[in-house]
């Protein structure tokens, strides 16, 4: 059993919970996750690691509730219980100093490149930070990434806070701009926007690094179902990734394959809004 | 006392049939198929034994068991006798009689096979560990010997991890088992469906562990959460037995679509997450009307029967070979066949493919016939000419196999590893770190429960004599 320390709510259904999870907290690195089992006959879900604090033994999640899996992990309270906690899993951030990086968040994804955008700055790269969402309310961490970004841009689809657009029109600004070019990409958020970071640094050959959110059961690698394709081989997210080289990801498999149990997960949510009073 | 039994006399005994739940009733629903012996017949069968001198039947057994003393008990309508000494020799009986292949281990060189039919070993094993269940108050716990003070920690809770932690737990050492997974059992639970074993079996099983004093800590992934390397500094021993978790890819056009599973994906999401299984189940399963299972062994025989149970109309087993030289045990394809499974052989897979809206919908099969034969000793498959038909099918389950799992091995640099990625280790299980034993699938690839417990005791053995 895992302790719910705390259960905040940062935009509409998002919630940010932290867990005591000591041996995660103490093995952890930027770009593991963990799988989250909130109670018996409840599902696998993986959810990364947004940030960890040893001396506590806590780690921080952040939790879009989508499907009626992730609505019940958000809907335990502080001082409450998650089942299971396992992991730290995935490889690692592979971190170097770059020099001058663009890290691009988009929804939940922001909260997932957080401790990454926090370890390339640690490391001495200048990050640009631009987060993008469909209104204000959904844009989150602004505050936590301005700390060490050295400028953090905001698109909203609505106009309502930052640039009116995608994020994708920030990174392009960047990247015509010889001096404010990056070296390096890191895109975390909906499998459409990483996919238009991909095709934008393309071109012009910049690094670009996308986390995947594929559909995971075990987390070890033994099942396989989160194979991506990735430079047209099969690659476990779980164990090989979860980060790929956004260049070389198929996404239009990863976002077919996301969608396999969207039959079943109407119907879970539906049976869900039946039984709540 | 009656009078003991003359040989003739138990050389006229037939025998015993396992009763079974009528096929077209168990093919709808995950209750367990082999229903087990009555009690009469369970000693009938015991009194063919003809108690050898010579006790073949113990070498085959991987893990040893004492079979002539234990169904000479119960031959005499000794129980607590027969279940002391069953329970003594192995830690899983209750399993092993249920998923070991008695036909090609200790029954196989039953001298009453020679001229007729072996004694019904693995059915008086169940018997027993079934009746030790139910009377376990009766029994009376297990002492656990004096503490040694030296502690031992065991990499995964399937058969040779919890052979293993049974055996030095009996020897007095303190035992941890660190499982990756949410529950124990490892493939016992995730792998093997309910229909063939209960997970209340293994419920019990591992509780009688825990009863010895053995701990079992969950959602611990060693080389993740714990490296080798800090077990090493904070136990006297280690025993990796983390399995061979990791999917063998079709590698054809395809693999990739929707409803295309591993047989380890299909199996957890119904075994260990109750998919399609239990009522509360969170976990979701494409059902599927038309599925194929690519594979001729046991784990190919589960899926396709689970298929079955989750309601497909047609539900095939798809392998290269013939029938002949299918690895699954015999009684399994018999109840498949039973179920209504159907058998396309000497057919392989070359595509999988779509309608375009990213669902399977057909596999592309090409027929085969048998040539000359290969390294395994079988005679190898090789494609027909021409002879290539398309097979509807939404859901397909690749089961042609697993293969070393790295994530372990990958943050234990120093551990010596074969080409295939397993670890290498002696016949007592021991790799080439001090202090450091491995056994199971990980050492050998895929095999059968029985043979990762024999792994699980003979390491245990040999961890005993490295702490003393």
């Amino acid at each position: 059993m895992f302790e719910v320390v705390s259960n905040d709510v940062l935009a509409p259904s998002l919630h940010r919970m932290v867990v005591r999870a000591p041996r995660v907290a103490a093995s952890r690195k930027p770009g593991q996750f963990v799988i989250v089992r909130s109670a018996p006959g409840e599902e696998r879900i993986p959810l990364t690691i947004g940030d960890a604090d040893n001396a506590a033994g806590t780690i921080t999640l952040f939790i879009q509730a989508i499907g009626a899996s992730t609505r019940t992990i958000v809907a335990i309270p502080a001082g409450g219980f998650l089942r299971d906690v396992a992991g730290p899993l995935g490889l690692p951030t592979h971190i170097e100093a770059w020099g001058r990086v663009a890290c691009i968040g988009g929804g939940v994804g922001t909260a997932v490149l957080y401790p990454l955008a926090k370890a390339l700055a640690a490391a001495g790269n200048d990050v640009t930070t631009i987060i993008g969402g469909r209104a204000e309310s959904y844009i989150i961490l602004k505050d936590e990434l301005s700390a060490f970004s050295k400028e953090v841009l905001v698109t909203t689809e609505d106009g309502s806070m930052g640039r009116k657009g995608f994020v994708t029109a920030e990174l392009a600004d960047l990247m015509a701009n010889p001096d404010t070019c990056p070296k390096a990409v890191f895109a975390i958020g909906p499998v459409p926007m990483m996919r238009a970071v991909a095709e934008l640094t393309r071109p012009l050959g910049i690094t670009t690094v996308v986390s995947l959110n594929p559909i995971m059961i075990d987390g070890t690698g033994m099942c396989g179902g989160c194979r991506v394709l990735v430079g047209g081989e099969p690659k476990f997210a779980c164990v090989d990734g979860p980060e790929f080289d956004a260049h070389e990801v198929d996404f239009e498999n990863l976002f077919d394959r996301l969608s396999t149990y969207r039959g079943h997960e109407a119907a879970d949510c539906k049976l869900n809004r039946q039984v709540q009073p | 006392m009656t009078t003991p039994m003359t040989t003739k006399e138990r050389l006229a005994i037939d025998r015993a049939r396992m009763p079974e739940l009528a096929a077209t009733i168990r093919s709808a629903n995950f209750e367990e198929v082999n229903r087990g012996l009555a009690e009469d017949d369970a000693i009938r069968e015991a009194q063919r034994c003809i108690q050898c001198k010579n006790r073949q039947c113990v070498e085959g057994c991987p893990v040893g068991v004492s079979i002539p003393e234990f169904i000479g008990r119960l031959a005499d309508n000794d129980l607590p006798g027969a279940a002391r000494i069953l329970q003594h020799d192995n830690a899983l009986p209750a399993v092993c009689g249920r998923v070991c292949p008695q036909e090609t281990q200790c029954e196989a060189k039953c001298v009453r096979g020679i001229k007729g039919e072996a004694v019904a070993i693995g059915y008086l094993e169940r018997f027993v560990a079934d009746w030790a269940m139910k009377n376990a108050a009766r029994l009376g716990a297990e002492t656990p010997p004096p503490p040694t003070g030296k502690r031992v920690a065991v990499v995964g809770c399937g058969p040779a991890g919890l052979t293993a932690a049974g055996e030095l737990a009996r020897a007095g050492h303190g035992v941890v088992i660190f499982e990756a997974l949410h529950d124990t059992g490892g493939v016992l639970r995730y792998g093997i469906p309910e229909f063939r074993l209960p997970k209340a079996i293994i419920d019990v099983e591992v509780d009688r562990l825990r009863a010895l004093g053995v701990t079992i800590e969950c959602n611990v992934i060693v080389g993740k959460t714990l490296t080798l390397a800090q077990l090493r500094q904070e136990f006297d021993a280690v025993f990796i037995a983390n399995g061979a978790g990791l999917p063998t890819m079709l590698n054809i056009p395809g693999e990739n679509l929707k409803g295309v599973y591993s047989a380890n994906e299909y199996l957890t999401r119904v075994n260990l997450m109750g998919a399609g299984r239990l009522a509360d189940a969170s976990t979701p399963i494409i059902k599927g009307h038309n599925v194929a299972v690519i594979g001729g062994g046991n784990t190919a025989m589960d899926c396709v029967r689970t298929a079955r149970r989750l309601g497909a109309d047609r539900a095939m087993i798809v392998y290269r070979r013939s029938e002949a030289e299918m690895p699954a045990r015999v009684e399994e394809i018999k109840h498949a066949k039973e179920e209504g499974v159907e058998f396309l052989m000497l057919t392989a897979p070359v595509a999988i493919l779509s309608a375009g809206d990213g669902w399977a919908t057909s596999l592309r099969c090409q027929r085969m016939e048998l040539g000359e034969p290969d390294a395994s000793g079988r005679r190898k498959p090789v494609p027909v000419e021409g002879a290539q038909y398309d097979v509807p099918a939404d859901v397909i389950v690749n089961a042609v196999g697993t293969g070393a799992n790295p994530l372990l091995t990958a943050t234990a640099p120093d551990l010596a590893l074969n080409k295939w990625g397993n670890i290498v280790a002696d016949g007592n299980g021991l790799t080439n770190i001090e202090g450091v034993f491995a056994g199971g699938d990980i050492v050998r690839g895929g095999a059968t429960v029985i043979l990762a417990m024999g792994d699980g005791k003979q390491a245990a053995a040999a961890i005993s004599t490295f702490l003393s």
